[in-house]
């Protein structure tokens, strides 16, 4: 499927580009609903087809940077592809497309509003989250990761009421705070201390950074990187679900948050070193906090009968996985956080899918309304299944491989009771993911209804992509496990 | 003609003032103001233009008196950097400011009103560009006493403003006199007066009660004059009541052009190993975090726009003084471009609110409500401006952010650095409290009905777009303010 | 206590004393010209400390005798001073026309009725 005429910096520049380009012709086209949303789509299409070349390029070995401008004296602004940025400009460019189709059934289907900012600041939003997928140096990650605050702000406040209001307060207030307080200083001591910002294989610290202090600074990166939304401070997720559902699903399950993973683990590889973090014993700490969080927000999901809180505070709990993951610093455990990254997107972007199509077709938000439905959105409800059973990380969906690999990494690290810890969460996630496809299936609905009333196709072909996909990842997953130089296995 | 462009750019502003009185007529004044400082701006990005290409000060001897006997202007790459800064702000105030000042002061006062402005500009860009210290009380003083007068005319809209101008009459005098004292002082130590054989005599005869208390004195007087808390009081009433072209001149170059000047004594005279430094710059960086949470804190409780960014003006001056506290070459390149930033960021931001109150009269989060559908580039800039207040990135806030906590952490200051960006962060709130006012609340029905003319955001938007484009291209910035504290700080690093 | 070097260099005693009460009238009178006339005190006290410092010991006025041995005193003083003071006059003009507007608005010129009288409106501002 390469494109024999792309050079991999072409690729970079493509998927950079593609999204700004989606942006500007949908607003070009604003007044002519079908031409501006085929246009998104259509270049969301070539921007998976572009993010597969460069996967494919990179996992072949390959290399690929791009270098623009000087920012600020020692700094530029460039684009270094490396097999984590890599995967993730994979999972946001390739759902990126889907996740725009189900938005156009969704936007019709529910009746809302202004349609052309929504669209606009979605595509914005990817091509933040490229910039953070491709970046080079911490500089230009922490300029995207700003963007992408903001950029998706006027997406969360999209309904313009009072409460999206009051709700993109808390977002806007966790994600700037945390990111400017602790972050950036975070970055500023980075470059202090190293006097580079650039992302080197082994990471920058050794031998320039005692190690009494690294906890302290990978503290501010953990708790900076608030999209990675780590108690206490993820109160912005939940905040968020007041969005359209488009926006949690791609975003709030995807974009936004995978960034948030994706940075903590990027710095952890790239500027502290894994071996580093497993000589110094500086992210011990971590692991607890992440495993804290990975509970908790399990059990706040089960007492919950929003279907969308649920899902977020279950969201919560996955990015805790990855965070874990990244601070047990073992190789196999960073490779299982990282292909989590892949897997939990596919899967958790089929339950919200799911979730914003019963709210299309009945206008049910509460899983005590929902008992019964499945038997009349059939579709929605297995791939719903299928979704959940990925979370739970049972074979044959993909979420399988990445727990286990997690499970085999936390005991390559000595940390035995972490197997336990992710054994009670799978068993939790069961319960709180299992319960909505039971009563959904099983249980004698409200209302006595039993005709077939499903979502519109638009909604329901990504629905039934993703839901794929998570099978097939379950098969193909070895494609996308990752090695990253610098790690030693 | 360009061999005096450093005395030019300072004169022609200066005659500007008598030669708008005798023209009499509203129009031509303006367009005179207009055309002076256009040529003020022109000569002095020449100057910048030169010194930075040979990297060598310019000298300039007024009538032809040699140093140290006569009065010389000397460029170098510190006031290269500041004097385009405060031209090209004042070239675009008038340029733009002529709807406002038609909208809030008499139309009998308006060749009066241009008078003072250009004196004003002539004292600000004189202070920067002498050498000599008396010389600098003396355009300190031409610039002050026009401001007082200047923001007095504010009186026309709020009669607030005539204890305001009295207050900062009193207070800006008091700074004034103190720092003539301390010149007075150094006068009797070196029996000179040039800043440059000052420097070179002070060493081996400073260390005494007397310098001790020049610097004391000499410090004192500028803290006032940039509003370091706690004698920060007389700005936010001065800011906020004057009329709006006033407050936008005033806000980005008159403390901007006292923090140079300060800079110069500090450092380019007394100099980092003088005895008593250090005890001024534990003071500059903890007045300055204290002054940067009681802005910011007081911003946020603030409804009155102009006041509240008045308030957040002092908080960031709060930054130029912990950079200048640091006591290092970085310290100083942080405050230089801080200085700049500040200037092109407060100015825009000055420039939509005096937009704004062109048709709603006083700029509050109520008259302002939904005001975003209405007049969208304004509210665009001063979203914009605020955005660079915070540091997000791709503004030129952000590197000033960048810069100032590199050099806190180069120090090991870690407490100081955590300070500045809490306080950092919680500019965010008051930010954001305008940008929801401006655009997630619905108009009221009675509310003034804005139509939206460029003259409103033109000026704003020049400010802004050097705002992004110094956020994005910062090289060229933080060169020069590097070269500015090296120069400042000569051979004792 | 010895008191001979401080009577020696009483110029300056007298320039602190002035500077002092100038001072204190400026903050601790409410009256406005009260106020200017304290700023007027300490700004006259700076002249002295300049003319004092000027004289020297035996020195005569500053205009050249043609004789190479006369001492004069400092000439550079007076010439700083001369600014000085008409700096102080413009200061004391533009204050004292800031009075006078000051009690056409308001009506009063002590600072406490003054911002009295400020509060009071403000509260029927903010309320409309």
């Amino acid at each position: 499927m390469t494109l024999p005429a792309l050079t991999p910096d072409l690729l970079i520049a493509g998927l950079l580009l593609l999204p700004l380009i989606a942006a500007s012709t949908t607003v070009l086209t604003g007044k002519w609903d079908n031409l501006r949303d085929t246009l998104s789509i259509a270049t969301g299409v070539i921007t998976a087809f572009f993010a597969i070349s460069l996967f494919r390029h990179i996992s072949a070995g390959g290399e690929a940077s791009l270098s623009l401008f000087t920012f600020a004296p020692g700094f530029t602004i460039d684009f270094v592809v490396e097999p984590l940025g890599a995967l993730f400009a994979l999972v946001a460019g390739c759902l990126w497309p889907v996740a725009t189709l189900y938005s156009v059934g969704y936007m019709r289907g529910a009746h809302e509003k202004n349609h052309t900012r929504f669209f606009f600041y979605y595509a914005v939003a990817i091509h933040a989250a490229m910039g953070i997928a491709l970046s080079g140096n911490l500089l230009t990650l922490f300029i995207f990761y700003e963007i992408l605050t903001f950029s998706t702000y006027p997406l969360v406040t999209h309904k313009g009421n009072a409460e999206s209001v009051a709700s993109g307060r808390v977002y806007l207030g966790i994600l700037v705070s945390s990111s400017v307080a602790f972050l950036l200083l975070g970055m500023i001591g980075v470059w202090s201390i190293a006097g580079d910002l650039t992302f080197v294989p082994g990471g920058v610290l050794a031998d320039r950074l005692d190690p009494t202090y690294a906890p302290i600074l990978l503290a501010l990166f953990a708790f900076g990187i608030g999209k990675a939304a780590l108690m206490p401070l993820h109160r912005w997720l939940p905040a968020a679900m007041v969005a359209p559902t488009p926006v949690s699903a791609l975003l709030h399950a995807v974009a936004v948050v995978k960034a948030g993973v994706f940075t903590v683990l990027k710095v952890v590889i790239y500027i502290f070193g894994t071996d580093y973090l497993l000589s110094t014993g500086a992210s011990v700490w971590l692991v607890w906090v992440a495993s804290f969080t990975l509970l908790a927000a399990s059990v706040v999901a089960i007492q919950k009968t929003n279907l969308k809180a649920r899902l977020a505070y279950s969201t919560i709990s996955q990015l805790a996985y990855v965070v874990l993951g990244a601070a047990l610093a073992t190789s196999i455990a960073v490779q299982g956080a990282a292909l989590h990254i892949l897997m939990h997107a596919a899967g958790k972007i089929t339950l919200f899918f799911c979730a914003g199509a019963i709210y299309v077709a009945h206008h049910h938000s509460d899983l005590r309304d929902m008992d019964g439905l499945g038997r009349r959105m059939p579709v929605t409800f297995f791939c719903f299944a299928l979704g959940a059973l990925s979370i739970m990380g049972i074979p044959p969906l993909g979420g399988a491989w990445s727990k286990f690999m997690l499970m085999i990494g936390a005991l390559d690290a000595g940390q035995t009771v972490i197997v336990f810890v992710l054994m009670i969460s799978s068993l939790m996630n069961l319960y709180y993911l299992g319960q909505p496809v039971i009563r959904g299936f099983f249980a004698p609905s409200s209302d006595k209804e039993e005709t077939l009333a499903e979502a519109p196709l638009t909604m329901l072909i990504p629905i039934m992509l993703t839901a794929l996909a998570s099978v097939l990842l379950f098969f193909y997953a070895d494609l996308f496990l990752l090695t990253f130089e610098g790690v030693a296995p | 003609m360009l061999a005096h462009a450093p005395i030019l750019q300072i004169i022609i502003p200066l005659l500007a003032a008598p030669l708008i009185v005798l023209l009499r007529q509203r129009d031509l004044a303006w367009i005179v103001a207009v055309a002076a400082t256009a040529l003020s701006f022109l000569f002095s990005a020449r100057l910048f233009l030169q010194v930075a290409a040979t990297g060598e000060p310019i000298i300039y001897e007024i009538g032809a008196w040699p140093a140290p006997i006569g009065i010389i202007y000397v460029i170098d790459s510190a006031n290269a950097l500041v004097m385009p800064l405060i031209a090209g702000i004042a070239f675009i105030v008038t340029l733009v400011g002529r709807g406002m000042i038609e909208a809030e002061v008499d139309a009998r006062d308006h060749t009066l009103f241009f008078s003072a402005w250009m004196l004003t500009i002539a004292g600000m860009l004189g202070q920067v560009a002498t050498n000599d210290a008396f010389n600098i009380f003396v355009f300190l003083e031409i610039s002050s006493l026009s401001a007082y007068a200047l923001v007095a005319m504010g009186a026309g809209r709020d009669a607030r403003a005539l204890p305001a101008a009295f207050n900062y009459l009193i207070l800006g005098t008091i700074g004034a006199t103190f720092y003539v004292i301390g010149i007075g002082l150094l006068y009797m130590l070196t029996g000179t007066l040039n800043i440059g054989d000052l420097a070179a005599r002070l060493p081996e005869i400073g260390d005494t009660h007397t310098g001790f208390a020049a610097l004391a004195f000499i410090a004192l007087g500028l803290f006032l004059k940039i509003a370091l808390f706690p004698l920060h009081f007389w700005l936010t009433p001065a800011y906020s009541f004057a009329p709006s072209a006033v407050s936008a001149l005033m806000a980005a170059t008159a403390t901007k052009v006292s923090v140079y000047v300060l800079i110069r004594l500090l450092f380019g005279v007394f100099g980092l190993n003088f005895s008593g430094m250090d005890e001024v710059g534990t003071l500059l960086l903890w007045l300055g975090v204290a002054g940067a949470f009681a802005g910011t804190l007081a911003a946020i409780w603030e409804t009155d726009l102009k006041r509240l960014f008045a308030q957040s003006s002092i908080a960031q001056l709060g930054y130029m003084a912990i950079g200048m506290g640091l006591m290092s070459s970085a310290g100083l390149a942080a405050t230089f471009i801080h200085l700049v930033n500040h200037a092109l960021m407060k100015g825009a931001i000055f420039l939509a609110l005096g937009g704004l109150a062109m048709h709603v009269g006083r700029v509050t989060m109520s008259s302002i409500a939904g005001v975003g559908r209405q007049a969208p580039l304004t509210v665009a800039a001063l979203l914009f401006g605020g955005l660079a207040l915070i540091g997000v990135p791709l503004t030129a806030g952000f590197i000033s952010k960048l810069y100032l906590i590199r050099a806190q952490l180069d120090q090991q200051l870690y407490v100081i650095a955590l300070l500045t960006v809490i306080s950092s962060v919680l500019a965010l709130v008051y930010v954001w409290k305008i940008i929801e006012a401006a655009y997630m609340q619905d108009r009221p029905k009675d509310a003034v009905v804005i139509r939206e003319t460029p003259a409103m955001w033109v000026g704003a938007w020049i400010l802004v777009i050097a705002t992004i484009y110094f956020g994005v291209q910062a090289e060229s910035l933080v060169d020069a303010a590097f070269r500015a504290a090296e120069t400042m700080l000569g051979d004792a690093q | 206590m010895n008191l001979s070097p401080l009577l020696a260099q009483w110029n300056y005693v007298l320039v602190i004393g002035l500077m002092m009460i100038g001072f204190y009238t400026v903050i601790a009178r409410g009256n406005l010209i009260k106020k200017m006339v304290g700023l007027n005190i300490f700004q006259t006290s700076v002249f002295m400390l300049y003319i004092s410092m000027g004289k020297i010991k035996g020195g005569t006025a500053p205009i050249l005798t043609g004789d190479a041995t006369t001492v004069y005193s400092n000439p550079l003083p007076h010439v700083l001073i001369l600014t000085a003071i008409v700096v102080g006059v413009a200061t004391t003009a533009v204050g004292y026309a800031l009075i006078i507007r000051i009690r056409e608005t308001y009506g009063t010129i002590e600072e406490d009725e003054i911002i009295s009288a400020i509060n009071a409106q403000d509260g029927h501002q903010d309320a409309s």
